[in-house]
């Protein structure tokens, strides 16, 4: 993460001494604090009530629900713990807050999860692992709020007009990551 | 049409709302409770907002993200992918505050509602920080052969990357 601030600003300075526009890159290493900061409070109010809304879905069984929903699925996405009770309600309850947008609760779970299924393989990623660790970087979002909140804090009418065209990108995106791990575990050799 | 739009985000407000009554939930209080939390988000995303923006405004006034685009252009445009999402498309795995500053970074530049604005919001919306999930979920599982997982998660972002241009041109054509 040093590497890349650090490469940034390198690049920015040569490329303004480059362009011969050092005059501009001296205002906005003033200036860019500040943005920062006018950006996040003006994300600040849609962001926060939709992180209300959320601990109302959280609160009223939702995540619950949609985990429960969600096994038929995953025992057929993670067929070597499908018996394993403790790996499946990790998993279902970290891939239903992730569609929620719940990313507090996400997390840890996740980290339950992927300690839990390296029990029986130590220090090796297996295929179910593997699986696992694609769908949470796959991002699965239904309600996207902090893009939403960016769009509305940079003057947008009506910051969630994106959310079918995010749905269809996302699930394609999603698909796209589970036939790879599928086709990688047939024919990966070690 | 627009009518139908317009109350899609109140009325899943009121939707959940409700059925938080239903199963006697404090929905005011839960609500309450979760914009507080909301407040320790943003007091997280603030501070490296502050460093990163600050490269990515003094990137844009050097003039390198245009070069960045107009590099990357012949590639990006026969995949259907506007030019001037190149920098979002390498820090996007990366790191997500990068993201979300050369996110806004583009918003402020295009327009939150113009072709490559969407496009951004899109592409951010359907994909993640790979490298930085990768590595906290393997850190904690102890795991030192990865094997795959990389891969296919890259393919899961490129993949995600040319459908958000796509959805953009489909749901919002120009």
């Amino acid at each position: 993460m040093s590497v890349l601030w650090v490469g940034m600003i390198l690049a920015a300075i040569l490329c303004g001494v480059f362009t011969g526009r050092t005059e501009a890159v001296a205002s906005a290493a003033v200036t860019g604090a500040a943005d920062a900061v006018r950006l996040c409070i003006s994300m600040a109010g849609l962001l926060c009530l939709w992180m209300g809304v959320m601990e109302v879905m959280d609160r009223s069984g939702l995540s619950g629900k949609l985990a429960k929903a969600l096994r038929p699925i995953l025992r057929r996405l993670f067929p070597a713990f499908a018996g394993d009770e403790a790996v499946m309600a990790a998993v279902s309850a970290n891939l239903s807050a992730n569609l929620l947008g719940l990313g507090n609760a996400a997390t840890p779970l996740g980290l339950e999860a992927s300690r839990l299924m390296a029990r029986h393989t130590p220090g090796v990623a297996s295929d179910g692992l593997c699986m696992f660790v694609v769908c949470n970087t796959a991002s699965i979002q239904l309600l996207p709020t902090t893009i939403a909140s960016l769009r509305a804090a940079a003057g947008s009418q009506t910051p969630f007009d994106i959310l079918p065209a995010t749905w269809l990108a996302s699930a394609l995106s999603v698909l796209a990551g589970v036939t790879a791990a599928k086709l990688f575990a047939r024919f990966w050799r070690d | 049409m627009s009518l139908l739009f317009n109350m899609v985000m109140p009325g899943l407000l009121a939707v959940i709302a409700l059925w938080g009554m239903a199963k006697k939930v404090d929905v005011y209080d839960a609500v309450i409770h979760g914009a507080a939390n909301g407040l320790g988000v943003l007091a997280r995303i603030v501070p490296p907002l502050i460093a990163l923006l600050t490269a990515v405004a003094m990137l844009r006034a050097s003039g390198f993200l245009e070069l960045c685009a107009r590099w990357a252009a012949p590639a990006l445009r026969r995949f259907g992918i506007p030019p001037e999402t190149a920098p979002l498309l390498l820090v996007r795995p990366i790191s997500g505050s990068a993201a979300l500053g050369v996110g806004a970074d583009i918003m402020a530049t295009y327009g939150p509602d113009s072709p490559i604005g969407r496009t951004a919001a899109i592409m951010m919306g359907s994909t993640e920080t790979t490298f930085y999930t990768i590595a906290v979920y393997f850190g904690a599982a102890n795991i030192k052969k990865t094997r795959y997982a990389i891969p296919a998660a890259l393919c899961a972002d490129c993949v995600g990357f040319l459908s958000a241009a796509l959805a953009a041109r489909l749901f919002f054509p120009a």
